[in-house]
């Protein structure tokens, strides 16, 4: 097992690398520049030069991606020309706000996902079974803004039973040392400020989740129902264990493969940025930021940024393809 | 049996869970009655990039600097005269070329130094000494644009400056040496910019340092994110990136105290987010508000504040792609469009017709201007004067972005090229997003005839049409020498009364030479909940938080 995960870990070379030529040539090649971007209706063609020739984007482009790789190794990910702060502070002060939200987004989708998907295959084809098929082509077509708005509309502005914006009450004072709130909250004693944190989550949760959730659930009612139907679920019945050892040592362990490689690239998207969500919630996290950065052609954040999203991805299936190992023992033995 | 127990388990907790995130903390308004310890949350459109006045010129940085920090003069509360601020009086010399501050005494910095003529000029020899990529026009913006470079320029297109010398005569006089006279200086002076920061703070927490590399430099002070200390009203408190920014209340300060205990400052990006936030109690005012919105907060009983008008939204032409150049053809232009049934269809109430560049509140305006209203026939008639064949022209608009003198581009667009259909023109529609796109584009010189506008910086004209016209600029596509120099000689101009008539003039000349069509002011918009008061909008957005109170 150490072989293969020293073997992904290798892989993460090629991949990171191809990437970095995608993203640097792609932003380059976008018209305009950070230059046009930040002094807006202020531009000359004199600022615009100056700007360009600090931040050397008037060098041939091997020169500057040359440069990039040379900082890229040390870990210096450059400066963000609209924030002047260096791109990794930037990443490590937002990425706690997105992986608070995934988590949210993610138990929301399994805790709700797996128990509605393994009751809709046991109740197969009943009204309930119909209902879960429904739900689920609701929400993954339900656009995920337009869900995030109505939610924050009926339960935050016409109800006020959850808050609107952002991840903490702005008049709550709480230290933050590690950057995720719910966390902080607990390790400084402040368990208002992590129950405030936990309101705050419930909305673009329930929002993000919600593609999640109806895959999760279509999945899991799909694996159950062809567990199900296999030969040593019929013959444990026959031998008479009760319905709920069949469903936890034979059914659900099984059906779960499937369903933990969903999860798995689930919570991989979720980590890239829920922009729409980050907008609609003013969440501070990598989504919106990376989304900011386009429109900015900060060309820093986003070649620093997308390398890093794809390092996580790359880093999550690592880890669910590991699980295998726990879960099906076929795998372990090899 | 077991099934309809675990449902009735599962139903019971979920109902729990939802009932303890719906208790969990009360319903909207967070801020409690009266002045004495009430804080206000202002939700602003982003988060300052610092709190060092010298390296920012966006709206949202200057907001809490505003609050903070204090420079020798200011101005007038919903105005753009020069008052008092740090300086209580102040004599130029006959020849322009120094000017003697008297400070206000015995005002302390919010660590306790003491205030004084050195302390100012520490801060303007620290400015007037950048370099690398302390003189980017992105960082230090404003002082390129009231004293042009710096003691020693990267660039040598910036020029000599025009500051010479900052002399502390004695604790409390200040004595600026220029290299020429300037009327610009004065009011330049009113910017947040140039704002004085403790000298001691700032050596202490390094505000010069960059860090980086050479071509990746940034800013590593802990200044301008941790310890940004000033003589105003408020004092940094904290600042949680893309939370919140937090304010306390200066219980030292000279002058009035601050009625709220604590300001505070959420970034919430959507402008749907910031109304939503206001209207569930989460915040209790904020800026740029949609005129969509309008309407539907003051019923809803919240308050619309609106800045007097210090923009100008204009149809722009470029002179070096024909026929642009020809002057019949952009007079017919004028003459077709209808600006007061845009501004009357498409604008919020308030906003005005322009007829020059400028807006009427500042000095300069010129009630004689060419006034080229709506005619279509005299349209049709010059056009056909022009002896233009082919009366084809590219109109650029922006997509995604919505400007204070531009709520809707797409909606202007359409009207104005419906009017100059009508006419004859035909009008090939070229659109980009805003930024930076659409910008690079139109300022490059790419664009034949295309929409922009401006909000001004402070009260001087020269901050209207010297910025467009004092160069030669791709946008625009000529070179009228005769403008350029009146508009150097008008910059330069000491006497105002003088000064006056010479920008006068220049806006009736421009008006002649129609390098575009100015089309409106417009006034934008605060909002804030019923129960704040004394929040004076102002022109140039310098709006102090120490006047408001919660009532």
């Amino acid at each position: 097992m150490g072989k293969f995960v020293v073997r992904r870990l290798l892989l993460l070379v090629p991949i990171l690398l191809g990437l970095s030529v995608l993203v640097f040539g792609y932003v380059r090649a976008l018209p305009g520049g950070p230059a046009d971007a930040l002094l807006g209706e202020r531009s000359t063609p004199e600022k615009k030069a100056q700007i360009e020739h600090l931040y050397g984007l008037d060098r041939p482009i091997y020169v500057q991606y040359g440069k990039f790789l040379e900082r890229a190794v040390r870990l210096d990910f450059g400066t963000s020309i609209t924030t002047q702060r260096p791109v990794s502070a930037e990443i490590r002060s937002r990425f706690p706000a997105t992986v608070e939200l995934s988590a949210a987004g993610l138990l929301f989708a399994v805790g709700g996902g797996i128990p509605l998907g393994y009751a809709a295959a046991r109740r197969y084809q009943s009204w309930f079974d119909n209902a879960s098929i429904v739900l689920s082509l609701l929400g993954i077509s339900i656009p995920v803004f337009f869900l995030a708005f109505l939610l924050k509309y009926l339960f935050a502005v016409k109800l006020g039973w959850l808050p609107s914006v952002g991840r903490q009450d702005p008049a709550l004072i709480a230290d933050h040392p590690t950057g995720f709130y719910v966390l902080d909250g607990i390790l400084t004693g402040n368990l208002a400020a992590s129950v405030d944190a936990i309101r705050h989550l419930v909305l673009p949760g329930l929002a993000l989740g919600s593609i999640p959730l109806a895959i999760i659930t279509r999945i899991t009612r799909a694996s159950v129902l062809e567990v199900t139907n296999e030969d040593y679920v019929r013959t444990a019945e026959s031998k008479g264990l009760t319905r709920r050892v069949i469903t936890r040592r034979h059914v659900l362990r099984n059906a779960m493969l499937p369903v933990v490689t969903v999860i798995g690239l689930q919570t991989g998207l979720l980590l890239s940025g829920a922009v729409l969500t980050e907008i609609v919630f003013a969440w501070g996290g990598m989504g919106q930021f990376m989304y900011d950065a386009i429109f900015s052609r900060d060309f820093a954040v986003l070649q620093g940024g997308i390398l890093f999203i794809a390092f996580v991805f790359v880093i999550v299936n690592l880890l669910v393809d590991l699980s295998y190992g726990f879960i099906d023992p076929r795998v372990r033995a090899r | 049996m077991l099934k309809a127990r675990r449902t009735a388990v599962v139903a019971t907790m979920a109902a729990l869970a939802l009932g303890a995130a719906a208790c969990g903390g009360g319903t909207g308004s967070k801020s409690s009655g009266g002045g004495g310890n009430a804080a206000l949350v202002f939700g602003a459109s982003a988060d300052p990039k610092t709190l060092d006045p010298a390296y920012v010129n966006d709206g949202e940085s200057f907001r809490p600097i505003r609050q903070i920090f204090e420079g020798l003069v200011t101005t007038k509360q919903g105005g753009t005269d020069v008052v008092p601020a740090l300086a209580e009086t102040w004599q130029p010399s006959p020849d322009g070329i120094t000017w003697t501050f008297n400070l206000r005494k015995n005002v302390k910095f919010q660590d306790g130094t003491l205030f004084s003529a050195a302390a100012v000029c520490f801060s303007f020899d620290r400015w007037y000494n950048f370099k690398g990529i302390q003189q980017s026009s992105s960082i230090s913006y404003y002082w390129s644009t009231v004293f042009g470079g710096f003691a020693h320029n990267d660039d040598p297109k910036l020029g000599v400056s025009l500051y010479k010398s900052c002399q502390a005569k004695d604790d409390n006089t200040a004595v600026f040496t220029l290299t020429s006279a300037s009327s610009t200086f004065l009011s330049g002076l009113t910017l947040p910019a140039f704002s004085i920061a403790s000298p001691d703070a700032l050596k202490k927490y390094n505000a010069d340092q960059i860090g980086g590399s050479a071509s990746s430099p940034s800013f590593s002070s802990e200044f301008g994110t941790a310890h940004p200390i000033g003589t105003g009203p408020y004092k940094f408190s904290s600042w949680d990136r893309n939370d919140k920014l937090v304010l306390e209340r200066n219980d030292d300060y000279w002058g009035d105290k601050a009625k709220l205990q604590r300001v505070i400052f959420k970034p919430i990006a959507d402008g749907n987010g910031r109304r939503q936030a206001l209207q569930s109690g989460e915040i209790q005012g904020y800026d740029l508000v949609a005129p969509g919105d309008i309407g539907q907060l003051r019923s809803a009983g919240f308050q619309i504040l609106e800045r007097p008008a210090f923009n100008v939204g204009y149809v722009g032409f470029n002179q070096s792609k024909p026929p642009m150049d020809n002057q019949n053809f952009r007079q017919a232009i004028a003459y077709a469009l209808n600006r007061d049934a845009l501004v009357k269809a498409k604008y919020p109430e308030g906003a005005e017709v322009a007829t020059q560049f400028q807006p009427p509140s500042l000095f300069g305006w010129n009630d004689q201007v060419p006034n080229y209203s709506y005619d279509p026939a005299k349209a049709k008639q010059l056009l056909a004067n022009s002896g233009v064949k082919d009366p084809t022209i590219e109109f650029w608009y922006p997509t995604g972005v919505s400007r204070p003198y531009m709520p809707d581009p797409a909606a202007n667009f359409q009207a104005f090229k419906a009017d100059l259909e009508v006419v004859g023109f035909k009008v090939v529609p070229k659109s980009a997003p805003w930024s930076p796109d659409y910008l690079s584009a139109v300022e490059s010189g790419n664009a034949q005839m295309y929409l922009l506008g401006w909000t001004g910086d402070f009260g001087d004209p020269d901050n209207f049409i010297g910025t467009f016209f004092r160069q030669q600029l791709p946008e625009w596509g000529f070179d009228n020498p005769k403008i350029r120099d009146d508009l150097e000689k008008a910059r330069v101009e000491t006497d105002l009364g003088k000064r006056t008539s010479e920008y006068k003039a220049i806006n009736d000349e421009i008006m002649q030479f129609l390098p575009g069509v100015p089309y409106v002011h417009t006034k934008p918009a605060l909002a804030f909940a019923k129960n704040v008061k004394g929040f004076v909008p102002s022109p140039v957005q310098e709006e102090l938080f120490s006047l408001v109170t919660l009532g």
